[in-house]
């Protein structure tokens, strides 16, 4: 700022003194607000799972997405492609929360929660993935039986790029769905994540 | 035009629009100021323009929710007649919020000189960017800085 006289050294030091942050509370009051007023158009919260962390993100239509990247990487994922008015809103995702939590714990088999699927893109992939959430817990499918499913027997390939792209993972369950020779197949939390919940829905 | 989360927005720039807020209407009204001006900037961030001139867009909220609160201090008769900062042992005033002793005598400033203050000191502004904020040119932003420092200089003592 250049020679500062005597009274701007101690305005420059005073706003240095009352440095810090905001409260952290106020956070969570601004999302609340902004939810009410129907201006969080998607909201997000990191959520420990035996895989690890898990970004779980939701519109006012329902869950829109789990993954597994980073809390960045998944916010800039929805800025993208649903809306830039995104915030990281724990205490706006308690309901998904606690049915996870209750999943990984074995003591839930099914999700009630309402999903969002404006990530899945496209009417065939919708259908491989409706399909897929209707395979029961505890079971397992494969690539062909899901295309066959979904309509069309000779798109496994279509059927594997739809699952490999499921954007609500764990709760559209394709770890469920498998290679026709009892192979696992990839997954977007990678193969040991995907044993790991077969392993706990064989439990 | 590509706009980042808002939360990267707000997780880069809380502090700043905090210490900004805090310095134009004191600890006590800023938990208010601040969440206004965070929901106002939320419902106006997908018409933003400019992405480069995010600073001097959220300071420009965050000054006219200060100047809102300060009309309405103003129209409160109870509140301006006994100024909270006269009664600094009562709550919601504590000690560990201290308020800066100078920073108390710029909130008796007219609202422009405190605002322009604000943006120099706490923003860390340039002119030019104060003079956006303000809706002003680069030269009265400048004098208002200077009128302000010298009615300062008549009431401070160190």
């Amino acid at each position: 700022m250049g020679t500062m006289t005597d009274i701007e050294q101690a305005l420059a030091a005073g706003a240095a003194r009352d440095a810090g942050g905001p409260p952290p509370q106020l956070l969570e009051a601004i999302t609340t607000a902004a939810a009410r007023d129907g201006l969080l158009d998607v909201r997000y919260a990191v959520i420990d799972a035996p895989l690890g962390p898990l970004v779980v993100a939701a519109t006012d239509a329902g869950v829109v997405r789990v993954s597994f990247d980073s809390p960045e990487v998944a916010a800039e994922e929805l800025a993208r492609r649903v809306s830039p008015r995104v915030m990281a809103a724990p205490a706006l995702l308690d309901d998904v929360r606690r049915e996870l939590d209750a999943y990984f714990a074995g003591r839930r088999t099914t999700f009630d929660i309402p999903l969002d699927w404006r990530l899945v893109t496209g009417p065939f992939a919708r259908r491989v993935l409706t399909r897929t959430a209707a395979i029961p817990y505890g079971t397992t499918s494969t690539y062909a039986a899901v295309a066959r499913d979904a309509g069309n027997p000779q798109a496994s390939r279509a059927t594997g790029n739809a699952l490999g792209a499921n954007p609500i993972c764990v709760i559209v369950p394709c770890h469920r769905v498998l290679r026709s020779g009892g192979g696992l197949g990839g997954y977007a939390g990678g193969v040991p994540a995907k044993r790991m919940l077969l392993d706990l829905e064989s439990a | 035009m590509q706009l980042p989360p808002f939360q990267a927005v707000y997780d880069a720039h809380c502090d700043r629009v905090w210490r900004f807020v805090v310095s134009v209407v004191g600890r006590q009204d800023a938990d208010d100021v601040f969440q206004e001006t965070w929901i106002t900037a939320l419902r106006a961030y997908p018409d933003l323009r400019d992405i480069g001139a995010i600073t001097s867009w959220l300071l420009t909220i965050a000054q006219r929710k200060g100047i809102d609160e300060h009309r309405a201090r103003r129209q409160r008769p109870t509140l301006t007649a006994d100024p909270p900062q006269t009664c600094p042992t009562t709550p919601p005033y504590d000690d560990d919020d201290g308020d800066d002793a100078l920073w108390q005598l710029v909130r008796d400033l007219p609202p422009k000189q405190r605002a322009a203050l604000a943006h120099r000191f706490v923003g860390d502004l340039a002119y030019h960017d104060i003079a956006a904020a303000m809706g002003t040119t680069p030269e009265a932003a400048r004098r208002n800085v200077h009128e302000a420092i010298t009615k300062l200089r008549s009431t401070w003592a160190p």
